[in-house]
């Protein structure tokens, strides 16, 4: 593999320097990287800033199962070229990633496509039915050395399942990332926020309740336990109060928020349109402003994805018909930018943080999200902060086109993906 | 009207639901007739496409369309492509591309006849949609043709009092009504067990400037012009609206004394119902079957408000309705 290196890059926000990157490895930085130039591959970073490369706690790639939606290789491809270096995969595929032959599957293909880590996320119980644990440990012990579990999509809504599970994989330090809301409280045709938009189109909804009263449960069961719970895409202010003072009670309790949740509104739902639908469903401008608060006081520790791709068929059905999920992975550091960051909510470096360095460390990934410093695996990215993005959807890695982002503009966009020295993605296209 | 589609009483203005509440009336007159054919739709193809059950609403279009000399088919879900899987888009677009003038479509999910036109729009299709009921969203034709009745009977609505009564979270009917009613003078109350109010209603009842109330007997004091009772909607219910029907019928039913009372207060007070009705449950056989009760009224109003609709979409108010 040739040297690369990166020129003029602002490191985290700070001065321009250069960094030369040897054996997949941050070899040099400054002038000694430039000394060290030899016959490098140049990656002109002028006006750029380097970061760690992005980590997604929360991606759905549909292979198997669905690969008409997405393929372990298309979803890498997404993930590349919005400016991740690993992303973990959920487990809600068919079949579930609920043993460790399952788990190393997706561990491979993410290999064999070779454009970021690919970590396959467990099950916590058999085939997401919420009822016997799924093989825990032996998806834990695979080559595949699974540490994040989840039945995301749906809650783990019986608190006894709940509870053997936080048990149980407290022997590894393993983590229960749950979907938070109680799927009794607003029955099976929920759709979206309750309230009075609800109301008046006549949608079943889920109340914000739904998502609390679950939070508060897992909270008290990480402290009954002494295990770690993770909060998949906190949406409401009452959510987030309770993560607040679960911290604040000393449970291990993190908490995650989607790009698509610090933006986007319920009040979007007005015209029926199922690229709006997603679960948790989108809440009113006072939440969306509570978990912009939430993640620049660090209550919530991590921006993921939820990345949903579907086939077209499957969101053209009546709205409440409609599959939930929206894409992500391209447009992430975007709209996180342009929320947090061109808000002045929060600098680059806590955006690294929160997209990078604290999945990492929740997920017990090692080599991503690391400070770049000599001798730290090279999962980088480089991003312009002053460069407007309009998306479009049709412009997409990904086999499908559920993007809620289509026509808009942002500022701060992702120019080169670096994943063990090698540039996965440059320029809007991925490198395979 | 201006609008391309009706979905919604909120595609029209005070003035357009005028205008077809007048249409409607010359329409009123073609049912009286000996022969009931005008040939103003001849040459119009109507597809009622119902994917959910409607003997009343989809009988109503048929012969709405063919009084009218339109060609009228009726296409039922159970029968349709969405029962082998096919989207929803695919399903209607074909339908579309046949060539047809106008859907007619009932569906059991909230914004079906929206997404539906959304996409015709989008495909550049002259096909009109016409909302037959979407879940628990609207009825806007129910909504017009419960005006035309009100006003039959009553005469102008502006300052009348209506009290629209029972599974209102569960009704399109009252979506609809709440939106047409104002627009005409009238004042709403909205009577249910907190259970059966939509969610958001306290600052919705707020926004809009409707009453809302869980008394029906302290409804009725008031001396409401007209109580519109609403089915209570078993099939939609997944349990725990409300103890037993026999407690909902005594908080909530039109019952013989109830009834009694409310005449006694408000002689020329009327009752509406849009059917089917739950005798028994939400409204006393006596109730139904009264003088002031203008349940048929409705239904025979149906057809001539649905003449009023298609008239206005497909043959763009040329020359006189009938």
């Amino acid at each position: 593999m040739s040297d690369l290196l990166i020129t003029g890059a602002r490191v985290l926000d700070g001065d321009a320097t250069d960094v030369l990157v040897r054996d997949g490895r941050v070899a040099a930085l400054g002038a000694d990287a430039s000394g060290a130039k030899g016959d490098a591959e140049v990656v002109d970073a002028d006006g750029l800033v380097l970061l760690p490369g992005l980590v997604d706690l929360h991606t759905h790639l549909r292979e198997p199962g669905r690969e008409d939606a997405e393929t372990i290789a298309t979803g890498s491809a997404a993930a590349a070229i919005g400016g991740y270096t690993a992303v973990l995969a959920m487990a809600n595929t068919n079949p579930v990633t609920d043993t460790g032959e399952a788990a190393e599957r997706v561990l491979d293909l993410g290999r064999a496509t070779g454009l970021v880590d690919v970590q396959p996320i467990g099950s916590v119980t058999k085939g997401l039915e919420g009822a016997e644990l799924a093989e825990l440990g032996l998806m834990h012990r695979s080559r595949a050395g699974v540490t994040v579990f989840s039945d995301d999509g749906r809650c783990v809504g019986d608190a006894r399942v709940m509870r053997r599970a936080l048990e149980y994989v407290r022997a590894f330090d393993g983590v229960i990332s749950q979907h938070s809301q109680d799927p009794e409280l607003a029955g099976p045709t929920a759709c979206c926020h309750e309230g009075e938009l609800s109301g008046r189109l006549g949608l079943p909804g889920w109340p914000a309740a739904a998502e609390a009263t679950i939070i508060a449960r897992d909270a008290q069961l990480s402290l009954l336990t002494g295990a770690r719970v993770h909060v998949a895409h906190v949406t409401t202010a009452e959510g987030l109060d309770v993560v607040r003072w679960a911290k604040a009670k000393g449970a291990r309790i993190t908490a995650e928020v989607t790009p698509h949740h610090l933006l986007l509104t319920a009040d979007l739902l007005a015209g029926y349109d199922p690229v709006y639908k997603v679960n948790p469903p989108l809440r009113p401008a006072e939440d969306v402003a509570a978990l912009r608060a939430g993640l620049a006081d660090g209550t919530i520790d991590v921006v993921a994805t939820d990345h949903a791709p579907h086939a077209r068929h499957d969101k053209e059905h009546a709205f409440v018909d409609a599959a939930f999920g929206m894409l992500g992975l391209e447009t992430a550091f975007s709209v996180v930018h342009d929320v947090m960051v061109r808000s002045g909510a929060m600098d680059l470096a806590g955006l690294a943080r929160v997209m990078s360095t604290a999945p990492a460390r929740i997920a017990g990934l090692a080599d991503h999200g690391r400070a770049i410093e000599v001798g730290a695996p090279a999962n980088l990215v480089l991003v312009d902060p002053a460069a407007e993005v309009t998306v479009d959807r049709d412009a997409s890695a990904s086999l499908s086109r559920n993007n809620p982002y289509h026509g808009r503009t942002f500022t701060g966009a992702v120019r080169t993906t670096i994943l063990r020295g090698r540039v996965t993605a440059a320029a809007g296209e991925a490198h395979a | 009207m201006s609008a391309r589609h009706l979905l919604s009483v909120a595609d029209l203005d005070a003035a357009g639901v005028r205008q077809l509440l007048d249409t409607a009336a010359e329409m009123h007159d073609v049912q009286r007739r000996e022969v009931k054919k005008i040939p103003t739709l001849r040459g119009r193809t109507v597809i009622n496409l119902f994917f959910e059950d409607s003997t009343r609403t989809r009988s109503s279009f048929e012969i709405a369309g063919k009084w009218m000399s339109a060609d009228t088919i009726n296409i039922t879900g159970k029968g349709s492509s969405t029962s082998k899987g096919e989207s929803l888009r695919d399903t209607t677009m074909t339908i579309a591309a046949m060539g047809v003038d106008a859907i007619v479509m009932r569906h059991m999910a909230s914004g079906a006849a929206h997404q539906v036109a959304r996409w015709l729009d989008e495909s550049g299709s002259a096909t009109r949609v016409v909302n037959a009921g979407d879940g628990t969203h609207e009825h806007p034709t129910q909504a017009l043709l419960d005006a035309y009745t009100l006003e039959r009977r009553l005469g102008s609505l502006e300052g009348r009092h209506v009290a629209i009564v029972g599974d209102v979270t569960h009704s399109r009917v009252f979506r609809s009504n709440l939106l047409s009613l104002p627009l005409l003078g009238a004042r709403v109350t909205v009577v249910a067990p907190p259970t059966l109010m939509p969610s958001g209603a306290r600052a919705w009842a707020e926004h809009d400037g409707w009453t809302m109330s869980h008394d029906l007997d302290d409804v009725l004091a008031q001396g409401p012009d007209a109580l519109m009772m609403l089915r209570v909607q078993k099939e939609r219910m997944s349990g725990g609206y409300f103890p037993t029907p026999r407690e909902y019928t005594v908080g909530y039913g039109l019952t013989r004394p109830r009834l009694a009372a409310y005449l006694d207060r408000q002689p020329e007070g009327v009752i509406l119902h849009p059917g089917p009705m739950n005798r028994g449950l939400e409204i006393a056989a006596d109730a139904a079957d009264a003088a002031s009760s203008l349940v048929l009224d409705q239904v025979s109003a149906g057809v001539a408000v649905r003449m009023s609709v298609l008239y206005h979409l497909l043959a763009g108010g040329e020359g006189s309705a009938a």
